[in-house]
């Protein structure tokens, strides 16, 4: 009995032992490749110099520059700008675009959906110039415009900062809407088709279907979707580069691009560049935080 | 009842959203076709200068050699990643206890951290190991991700633990259980991993354009990026250039529909 006993529990420590082998390799790789060089960017936000091996101690001063510097300020205000336009377009027209697809008798759902949510195919540097060529001064946009007679002359979308814009805003709801769709067309899944036809009878219209049912239930998908348009908004760097170069006069930069022309294009500044990834990281977690208790107050 | 003037609207959005979703696309399949000329006429009709733009392209850039680079990294990435995450999440749900939860939890924090918060220390890092313009700097720091080891996670919880323990008394060792049982039962979530992570590595620019400054380790985001350098833009060789680069992933996006879609959103089920 004792023996027995004694087997088990050193077997359920080998079944232990074992676990950490079999997590290990991925846990050192995220430690050394993701924690620790985000420790070491903490650090290098308070020093300057433009070698590793050469970093001096420079208190906070990489933050009141930062602060000062008209361009990031304005890559950080560009941000927002696309953070509060497009992320909730983009989710709104996903939501909609999810529920009609969900309606059980709707005809060519297999088209619909492969065409909209076909843009997520699209490499994120094609695209970008994809639209960057439609929206050219010598673009399709323009020739289809001057042809219908709307425009007299070609208009300049990207060298006109509100044009910049709207094309990345665009630009973005296109290529990330129909990702987002497929979400929500996975979260509809776990509701229960015969509440939407209970509420029918009932007499619901399928607007208030749509606001009684699929909005609260989809609550936790949403807020997820939410996070992670926010992080990504936060992060972007190929369309402000390949689209419109942060142009005209930085009017669309993205803090990505400023920090990636900071450290790799000008003469390196790794504690400064160091500092506004710091601010970038803050912000991703104070925004995620903010809606995680938005999230939950509704309940 | 939907009314049929709703009915009506509701199919016009649905036609409408899906005309803008596709037309870039194929606007950019037709422009490869034609003559520069012709693409900024706004010709919408294929035509017949795919074989002169393909000339033109390969006279300028070095196209095949950035597609083999990008299936070279891509291809690595994927493979080791799919091994080392499925071992990771299938440990962390198997053997559970208060500790290996308690990782996971700090594990998934990374996902919130930004990739430029860790990109100018990476940087330094591959550059002090000698990994600047080498595969193994394009991959390392994208081969374990907290999303793919949670979904190997979640789909090691419908895995049955019967069938463990009757491994176990057969005499399975615990790495062949994992090896002859998990994985041939899990096929399709090993499917959608693949296809999101080969996804995401092809897409990578920004990682690349920092840790690849040789024209021959460039990868194919790259080479289309710099061919809008110029102050005249070919428009069809340009939009050949950019088939290249999406053709690999709008064929998987086509083959494996299904384990795309599961694989964006398999871990949040």
């Amino acid at each position: 009995m004792e023996k027995a006993k004694a087997r088990k529990l050193s077997q359920s420590k080998r079944y232990n032992l074992t676990g950490w082998v079999f997590l290990t390799p991925a846990a050192l790789l995220i430690a050394v490749f993701s924690f620790y060089p985000m420790i070491k960017c903490f650090i290098y936000s308070f020093q300057k110099g433009s070698t590793f091996a050469n970093m001096q101690w420079y208190g906070i001063n990489n933050y009141i520059r930062m602060f000062q510097d008209k361009v990031f300020m304005k890559s950080l205000g560009n941000t927002f700008i696309y953070f509060l336009i497009q992320v909730p377009i983009m989710l709104i027209l996903a939501l909609i675009l999810a529920s009609m697809l969900n309606n059980k008798d709707l005809k060519f759902k297999g088209f619909f959906r492969t065409a909209i949510f076909l843009p997520c195919a699209t490499t994120l540097v094609s695209y970008a110039i994809i639209f960057r060529s439609l929206f050219s001064t010598d673009g399709f946009v323009n020739t289809i415009l001057m042809k219908l007679g709307i425009l007299d002359a070609p208009f300049a979308f990207l060298t006109n900062t509100t044009g910049a814009r709207a094309v990345i805003i665009l630009a973005l709801v296109w290529r990330w809407t129909g990702y987002n769709m497929v979400f929500y067309l996975s979260g509809l899944q776990n509701i229960e088709y015969s509440v939407y036809e209970a509420a029918k009878i009932d007499g619901a219209s399928p607007l208030q279907s749509f606001f009684h049912i699929t909005v609260p239930l989809l609550k936790p998908t949403i807020l997820l979707t939410a996070i992670m348009s926010t992080n990504g908004t936060l992060q972007l760097f190929d369309e402000s580069v390949n689209l419109t170069n942060g142009g005209p006069a930085n009017s669309s930069i993205t803090m990505s691009h400023y920090i990636y022309d900071t450290t790799f294009k000008y003469v390196p500044n790794f504690g400064y560049s160091c500092a506004m990834s710091i601010l970038i990281l803050i912000l991703v977690g104070t925004l995620a935080f903010i809606q995680m208790k938005v999230g939950d107050k509704r309940d | 009842m939907i009314s049929l003037p709703k009915k009506i609207a509701q199919y016009a959005f649905l036609i409408i959203f899906s005309l803008f979703s596709i037309f870039p696309l194929i606007w950019m399949a037709i422009a490869a076709t034609n003559q520069s000329i012709d693409v900024i006429r706004g010709k919408m009709i294929p035509g017949t200068y795919l074989i002169e733009n393909y000339k033109a392209l390969i006279a300028q850039s070095d196209l095949w050699h950035a597609m083999g680079n990008s299936f070279k990294y891509s291809i690595v990435v994927t493979l080791l990643s799919l091994i080392v995450c499925s071992l990771a999440g299938y440990g962390f749900e198997i053997y559970h206890d208060k500790f290996k939860d308690g990782l996971m939890s700090v594990i998934l924090l990374a996902m919130m951290v930004p990739f430029v918060a860790t990109m100018i220390p990476l940087f330094g890092m591959m550059a002090k190991m000698g990994f600047l313009n080498t595969v193994a700097g394009f991959v390392l720091p994208s081969i374990s991700t907290p999303f793919l080891i949670m979904l190997f996670r979640q789909s090691a919880r419908s895995f049955p633990h019967d069938i463990i323990e009757a491994a176990r008394i057969d005499g399975l060792g615990e790495f062949q259980i994992f090896v002859r049982m998990f994985f041939p039962t899990m096929r399709s979530t090993y499917a959608a991993a693949m296809t999101i992570t080969f996804m995401n590595a092809w897409n990578n620019y920004l990682w690349p354009k920092v840790i690849m400054n040789k024209p021959e380790t460039q990868t194919m985001p790259m080479l289309v990026s710099n061919l809008t350098a110029g102050y005249v833009t070919d428009y069809g060789m340009l939009m050949l250039a950019v088939l290249f680069c999406t053709l690999p992933t709008v064929i998987i996006f086509f083959c494996l529909q299904k384990s795309f879609a599961e694989g964006i959103t398999g871990a949040v089920k």
